[in-house]
């Protein structure tokens, strides 16, 4: 009786352990896991409050305006004739609606009430009140980076 | 203890080098009392366990964000949407902040209550109530870090009133703020605090802290020093206590992180130094009790400014705090009222009333 | 080296003495001009507290030189009335209303005379005026109609640039009201005077007049002011296209233009109205109630088909963006990353903009091809607000499992601690 009763404590004490070991290898992991996952940096590497990629040269041809994300915001990425790329806040300063490039009258219009901005983001017909933010834009080993200049 | 050969082996070697030997004796022999109030024991360990938990989250935090006045929200925010498992990082770091300082509080009044600071552990006392402060520290540079808007006007509250002390209270207010007023250089000067100058110093008084306490071994309540050696019940600290201990880390783990996961920590609006206060600033519930002394303090006492007058009863009632083992008034004879209590409990209801009231408010 | 030094010293100073001189003499040159302190007919007229109601000595013709007897003449040299104000010396008294446009025109009539004052002002005002159903009744000896101090005044005259202007454009519609909106005033001439009453309560009219928006139609965008005429048909549509430029291209070209061109219908106003315009609503086109397709389009026409699929186009976009909107906000109730969804919300926005400006083209196919467009982006938006949601649930469950392990651990670790507690109290 008393071996029975040895044994089952025995195994008891097995099982225990075994739970105890298995249970402690179960919570590091789920300690690990996420830790690791948190150490491996996100595809945007960093809070880019500062500068984004718009791509590369050859994706933006002459005279054409592209709409790009930053951050919270829409910027217009214009290239002008010559080449040149230029960067704007896309937000109309009228009542909010997303700019357009025209490539007829070579602005930047809002179809919403044909506000017009000059290739230098300042307001020049229609209701707009204020210039278009302007951004700098930097081009590098055939790559565009539109950067604040604020920050 | 069970060993196999492996750990035979390292400990010989260890051992041939640093003589573990007597250590490992010494620490095996630890006894803690064990009597019906010994749940109090576990209050600094948990204490110390939520300080490991904000030391590894604090440095996973340190890998994302950036500190500075154009940098700092902005890679919060991008700690908390893009990052994996930021949130749970961020919000396990901010609540473990709270409930630390929580049981810092609970720690200090049950040895007060307790009466462990008495002789031999006074310095273990003193060292404590350091302790104490230096958490309060961490609490109110690392609130800022964020630079959100309720964080920016807290800071400005918190460090007016450092400027209200007479004679160093401007320069301190200058040195603290890095200027005349709150700003992003205030921002970089805690975040060196909060990650460098505050983990030094802590660690430091730790250690010492933790030394006390092994070299002493626990405090044994009054009733217990009374009793003959026979009747008294011990339990060896390795492994009854350290195992109960952990237990209990793991439960207060599991209440972190259900914390973390559905009470996670606001963000807020980002610090914009121009607008004005929003309404309903506070400071953390720590310091809750205080503020809410001064805002009832009228404007002049006698020939002082109300203000100045809170303060230094608080630096005054803080110092007097710190010196509790000496200055210990013991109760005469067999007279049922301990003055200890009385001052203890008064200070303890002081608190609590006037951090209900700052949130009544 | 030294009598470089006085040599060039010499120069120096007798260059400066010479350009001193030839400097007091353009300044001192012309002094038949007084200032404002030497004008008479200001002083005396202030002293005596016999200043024109209204006037405000801000006014943009107070101004040396011009004054009080650019307009009305005299002398204002002379503090003597009987000279100051002699018809000798070109003193002109009050003129009466029907003088009034010659009186100002005296001047700003004169390119040559303007020019000197403001190269690129136009001088065309009078001459407009006279076309303008007002004038061609001040032409007419009518007392009550509106001639230049009516609205500009006449001794409270600002630039139009100049907020304290009555003719400031967020201060035109009150300068109208004055007499448009009064009915009493306005009962012989039998027109409306509940414009101002409608335009207040307008899209145009709260954006100028509530929002203090500049950029919002004022009276004289759409009526002209010196030249203000009733609208026609063309007119009418031809001025709202001037902000609302894709709405009139749109329906130009559209076949609604000449049936209404041919029924005598006014575009834009027929549908939208005129002074009361408001807030589009896209039950607007449609074959519902609140339509204005049936009025006259009936069942099985080609037009109210059309109406009919172009309603249900814009209402599937709407409908599926509307959703958007509500699941975005348990988004960010939720607390999970907003950021790409309102971005993609955004441009959907503009596309749902851009669909309700081609119901002018009533072509169905254009306003699916658009609205396609919008639909696409919100999708998108939908699938990652739905990702964000699960993404929310997915933390919560993995903290059932953490708090699984550890439960598991801890109930072992309970077990354990009192398993060896027996033990050692066995011996």
């Amino acid at each position: 009786m008393n071996e029975e009763r040895k044994m089952n404590k025995t195994s008891r004490r097995k099982f225990l352990n075994f739970i105890i070991g298995g249970g402690l290898l179960g919570w590091i992991a789920s300690v690990f896991y996420p830790v690791f996952s948190y150490l491996v940096p996100p595809k945007i590497p960093e809070a880019n409050v500062n500068s984004i990629k718009a791509g590369a040269i050859t994706d933006f041809s002459p005279n054409t305006g592209k709409i790009v994300k930053f951050g919270r915001k829409p910027v217009i990425l214009i290239r002008m004739d010559d080449g040149e790329f230029r960067a704007f806040s896309a937000t109309c300063t009228h009542l909010d609606c997303i700019v357009q490039y025209r490539q007829d009258i070579k602005q930047i219009w809002c179809a919403c009430h044909n506000g017009t901005y000059d290739l230098n983001g300042r307001n020049v017909s229609g209701p707009p009140p204020k210039p278009l933010e302007e951004y700098t834009v930097k081009v590098a080993n055939d790559e565009v980076t539109i950067i604040n200049p604020a920050g | 203890m069970k060993m196999n050969w492996k750990t035979n082996k390292i400990y010989e070697w260890l051992d041939k080098r640093y003589e573990l030997t007597p250590v490992i004796e010494f620490m095996s022999k630890k006894k803690v009392p064990v009597h019906k109030h010994m749940i109090w024991y576990y209050m600094g360990g948990v204490t110390l366990f939520l300080f490991i938990v904000q030391v590894l989250s604090g440095i996973l935090l340190l890998l994302y964000y950036r500190p500075g006045a154009d940098t700092a929200y902005e890679s919060m925010r991008f700690i908390l949407t893009k990052v994996n498992f930021g949130w749970l990082v961020r919000s396990i770091h901010s609540w473990s902040a709270n409930l630390m300082i929580f049981f810092v509080f609970v720690h200090m009044f049950s040895t007060y209550f307790t009466r462990a600071y008495q002789k031999p552990r006074e310095i273990t006392w003193v060292s404590g109530f350091l302790l104490l402060l230096l958490a309060l520290g961490f609490g109110f540079s690392g609130y800022l870090l964020p630079w959100n808007e309720l964080a920016f006007f807290a800071t400005k509250v918190g460090t007016d009133i450092v400027g209200a002390i007479p004679f160093i209270g401007k320069p301190l207010m200058l040195v603290l703020r890095g200027g005349d007023d709150v700003t992003g250089a205030t921002l970089t000067r805690f975040y060196g605090f909060h990650v460098a100058v505050l983990p030094a110093i802590f660690t430091t008084f730790l250690v010492l802290h933790l030394l006390f306490v092994q070299r002493q071994g626990m405090s044994e309540p009054e009733h217990l020093k009374n009793l003959p050696d026979a009747k008294k019940k011990w339990m060896s600290f390795f492994p009854n206590f350290f195992l109960r201990d952990a237990l209990l880390w793991l439960i207060v783990l599991n209440v972190l992180l259900f914390l973390a996961v559905f009470y996670p920590w606001d963000l807020g609006f980002k610090a914009d130094p121009f607008a004005p206060a929003p309404a309903g600033i506070r400071p953390e519930w720590y310091f809750m009790f205080m503020f809410q002394t001064l805002k009832f303090l009228p404007a002049h006492i006698l020939f002082l400014e109300g203000e100045l007058v809170g303060i230094l009863a608080f630096a005054i009632a803080g110092i007097i705090w710190m010196f509790v083992p000496f200055w210990e008034v013991r109760p005469q004879g067999t007279a049922k009222i301990h003055f200890m209590n009385i001052a203890g409990m008064a200070a303890l209801i002081y608190i609590i009333i006037f951090t209900i009231v700052g949130y009544m408010v | 080296m030294k009598n470089f030094l006085s040599l060039s010293t010499f120069l120096i100073l007798f260059y400066a003495m010479a350009n001193t001189f030839f400097i007091a003499e353009i300044l001192y040159a012309d002094n038949t001009v007084p200032s404002l302190s030497e004008d008479h007919c200001l002083t005396c007229h202030r002293e005596m507290g016999i200043l024109p109601s209204g006037f405000n000595e801000n006014d943009i013709h107070m101004q040396p030189g011009l004054s009080c007897s650019g307009c009305h003449g005299g002398n204002p040299a002379s503090d003597d009335p009987e000279v100051a104000m002699s018809p000798k010396n070109g003193f002109a008294g009050v003129p009466t209303r029907a003088e009034i446009p010659q009186f100002c025109g005296k001047c700003h009539s004169s390119i040559n005379f303007m020019r000197t004052y403001r190269p690129r002002i136009q001088t065309d005002q009078v001459e407009q005026y006279y076309t303008s159903v007002h004038g061609k009744k001040l032409r007419l000896k009518d007392q009550k109609v509106a001639e230049c101090v009516s609205c500009h005044t006449s001794h409270a005259i600002f630039s139009v640039k100049d907020a304290r202007s009555t003719v400031y454009p967020l201060n035109v519609p009150n300068t109208c009201k004055k007499c448009h909106s009064d009915p009493d005033y306005m009962k012989e001439y039998h027109i409306p005077t509940d414009q101002f009453a409608r335009y207040a309560t307008s899209v145009h009219g709260m954006d100028l007049l509530e929002n203090k928006d500049t950029g919002a139609p004022a009276c004289n965008d759409c009526h002209g002011n010196h030249g203000a005429t009733p609208p026609g048909v063309e007119s009418v549509s031809h001025v709202c296209g001037n902000c609302h430029v894709n709405n009139l291209n749109y329906f130009t070209a559209s076949p609604m233009a000449e049936p209404f061109e041919q029924l005598d219908v006014h575009a834009c106003e027929q549908c939208h109205g005129n002074h009361g315009v408001q807030k589009t609503s896209d039950e607007m086109v449609g074959v519902g109630e609140s339509s204005v397709c049936i009025a006259c389009h009936d069942a099985g026409d080609n037009g109210y088909h059309a109406a009919e699929q172009i309603h249900h186009q814009i209402k599937t976009f709407v409908n599926l963006y509307d959703s958007a909107q509500v699941r975005l906000k348990d988004v960010q109730q939720k607390g999970m990353d907003d950021v790409d969804i309102l971005f993609l919300l955004q441009e959907a926005n503009q596309d749902l903009i851009h669909s309700r400006t081609l119901v002018h083209t009533f072509d169905p196919s254009k306003v699916a091809a658009k609205a396609g467009e919008g639909i696409k982006k919100t999708n998108e938006a939908i699938v990652l607000e739905r990702q964000e949601v699960k993404d929310y649930h997915t933390r919560r469950r993995g903290f059932g499992i953490a708090t699984l392990f550890i439960t598991v651990l801890a109930v072992a670790l309970f077990f354990k601690i009192r398993d060896m507690e027996k033990l050692r109290k066995k011996g």
